[in-house]
């Protein structure tokens, strides 16, 4: 079981950077980014492009780092897909999102123009890559042992190191940059942040390019830690929005929690339940948090 | 002539599923259309009707037979008690996802109804003993067939689901010009001030949730008994719940003619897109079923941004004693 906890804290950490990012786009915008699963297979395909397709075609080799199954095109690509997928998000919220607010739709018409674009994005994996599973690499490497009969592989705790990265630099762009203050603000009250002279077009830029940013390197890991398919990002749909729930909308802190919280809950679940059930398992934590708490833990509004 | 027989069949198909579809349509008009809730699990009442109705219409498995099929029951009974069966369970479930959700904001429910379509999904595959597994059930009867040549069983069928449509269509129209109907709409259109005039807009909305749902999983033991066998694979969301969004949206939601006609444009459109996929390049055949899809996807879109009131529009009705004065006015 001690296994099983340390495995749902590596998910959890992959988890938490896409409903940190759900969160952002939930607080700031204020509709339901059905399509964030899918911002995070575009990511894990776009690296998938560099490693395998654009690195050999220029003829460079990329031998993996010992005890690591990847090398330095892992880390060229994560580079490249947050900002492609972040370009992704803001080309998308142009052509179809923006108009929409302009219009001051509801938030019910753009939470499903998002569901319609999570078809199309994963259409187009599908149309680019097959339905199959993918790995990134072939090594294998050996798990490392630790106390307690916990076996670990390297790429498990270069997962970890990076989320924790990545969450602590999004907590200090958060508390100390301006635009930081100015998306905290925004997801407090709009109106008042319209009023203090912010300008939210740039708001909505940055929400895009950190949301999807760290969507596609949550999609990355997942891809490094398990396989690429195709239809990933609709699994990831159900412990997202579980986790940006339980955390509370708009509270990246709480997503936080509440990703660690599901990827434990979802990885001690296999100890009783068949694996295919993880989607079923973050629903049921989801209705249980409905009723008890439908503000999530950190939540205030 | 046998090509002119090839195209009445391929028609008579046509018109069959269009019409099974146009009783989701008008399950998800009732909850969407005029009371405003958005359901994306609608994969997971196509499931439990087609399932219900297929575990009540077969017989218990015998014999050899058994050793391949696992059902938690079979009673054998008639088609129609397995329509209303269907209808039943289906706004059961509805009942248990609407209670915890529908006094909470109107994401919730959605999120909720996805999780509940995946949980249901997830759970006809993974056990074995409730309906077969992944191989799912067969052999499940046709309703009159003994009425025909099986030649011409198709005209039955379609008399069946057409039946069965208008039957729902006409108890809707129906219900949403009594004061009930007027309810629903004025929670659609602003739900604090159907509370303040002392409506019970919980109750509302979880009877219009329910009642969508019962006709889904009537539409879902149509589709059952026209595929004769069921497995989970043909309630992926994709087929199940999309597909019936872009229906609604492109008819036009809040109008119960404008989501049949969407319903029969897009299945026409859907099925017409296997001819033109067939002249894609060799390369890409093989991935033409996704390229389809995002055909869908993009038509979906494209509703939305240019033409969010569908082709028809909301049509303009408040009660049915007036529209029975309007001619002599």
């Amino acid at each position: 079981v001690v296994e099983l906890i340390v495995y749902g804290i590596i998910l959890g950490s992959i988890i938490a950077l896409g409903a940190i990012g759900l969160t952002l786009v939930y607080g700031i915008l204020r509709f339901a980014n059905f399509a964030h699963g899918d911002l995070m297979a575009v990511g894990a395909y776009v690296v998938l492009f560099v490693v395998s397709w654009a690195v050999p075609t220029l003829g460079l080799s990329g031998e993996p780092w010992s005890p690591l199954s990847f090398g330095w095109p892992m880390l060229v690509g994560l580079l490249v897909a947050m900002p492609v997928t972040g370009l992704v998000a803001i080309g998308i919220d142009r052509a179809l999102f923006r108009p929409m607010r302009l219009r001051r739709a509801s938030p019910v018409i753009l939470a499903m123009a998002s569901l319609a674009m999570a078809l199309i994005l994963r259409s187009l994996i599908y149309i680019g890559w097959g339905p199959d599973f993918v790995f990134y690499s072939q090594a294998l490497r050996p798990a490392w042992r630790f106390p307690l009969g916990v076996r670990i592989r390297p790429d498990q705790l270069f997962i970890l190191a990076l989320a924790a990265l990545l969450v602590g630099l999004l907590y200090l762009f958060l508390q100390k940059t301006r635009m930081g203050k100015a998306m905290r603000a925004t997801a407090d009250n709009p109106q008042l942040a319209l009023v203090t002279g912010i300008d939210t077009d740039r708001v909505v830029r940055w929400t895009w390019m950190l949301g999807a940013g760290l969507a596609a390197a949550a999609g990355v890991l997942y891809g490094i830690d398990a396989q690429l398919r195709p239809d990933m990002g609709w699994n990831f749909l159900l412990p997202l929005f579980a986790a940006v729930i339980l955390g509370g909308i708009g509270s990246p802190i709480g997503a936080l929690a509440g990703g660690l919280i599901l990827g434990i809950t979802q990885q001690v679940s296999t100890a009783y339940l068949l694996p295919t059930y993880k989607p079923a398992v973050a629903f049921v934590l989801m209705i249980v948090i409905l009723l008890v708490r439908p503000r999530g833990i950190f939540g205030s509004a | 002539m046998p090509e002119l027989g090839g195209l009445v069949a391929y028609l008579v198909s046509l018109a069959t599923m269009a019409g099974i579809y146009g009783v989701f349509c008008l399950g998800l008009n009732v909850q969407w259309g005029y009371t405003g809730l958005f359901n994306v699990g609608i994969a997971g009442f196509f499931a439990v009707g087609a399932y219900t109705s297929a575990m009540v219409t077969t017989p218990m498995p015998t014999g050899l037979y058994a050793q391949y099929v696992t059902q938690l029951f079979g009673l054998g009974l008639p088609f129609p008690v397995g329509l209303l069966a269907a209808g039943l369970v289906a706004g059961l479930i509805a009942l248990l996802v609407g209670i915890p959700t529908l006094r909470l904001r109107e994401d919730y429910l959605a999120i909720s109804t996805i999780g509940i379509a995946e949980s249901i999904r997830l759970v006809f595959n993974n056990e074995q003993w409730l309906a077969n597994g992944p191989r799912g059930l067969a052999g499940l009867p046709a309703p009159l067939a003994g009425m025909v040549s099986p030649a011409h069983y198709g005209y039955v069928y379609l008399a069946i689901v057409l039946a069965v449509t208008v039957a729902v269509y006409v108890a809707i129209e129906r219900g949403i010009r009594s004061p009930w109907g007027r309810v629903l709409r004025a929670i659609r259109e602003d739900e604090d001030a159907a509370a303040m005039l002392g409506k019970d807009t919980f109750r509302f909305k979880l009877q219009a949730l329910v009642l969508g749902a019962a006709i889904m999983g009537m539409g879902g033991a149509l589709y059952a008994h026209y595929a004769r066998a069921i497995s989970p694979d043909a309630f992926d969301p994709l087929y199940a719940t999309f597909m019936i969004w872009v229906m609604v949206m492109l008819g036009g939601s809040g109008n119960n003619k404008g989501v049949l006609i969407g319903a029969f444009v897009v299945w026409g459109i859907w099925t017409g897109t296997t001819f033109v996929t067939d002249y894609l390049p060799v390369a890409l055949q093989a991935r033409a079923p996704f390229i389809r899809f995002l055909f869908i996807g993009l038509l979906l879109e494209a509703i939305l941004l240019l033409r969010p009131q569908g082709l028809l529009g909301e049509e303009k009705l408040v009660s049915r004693l007036i529209d029975e004065q309007a001619p002599r006015a």
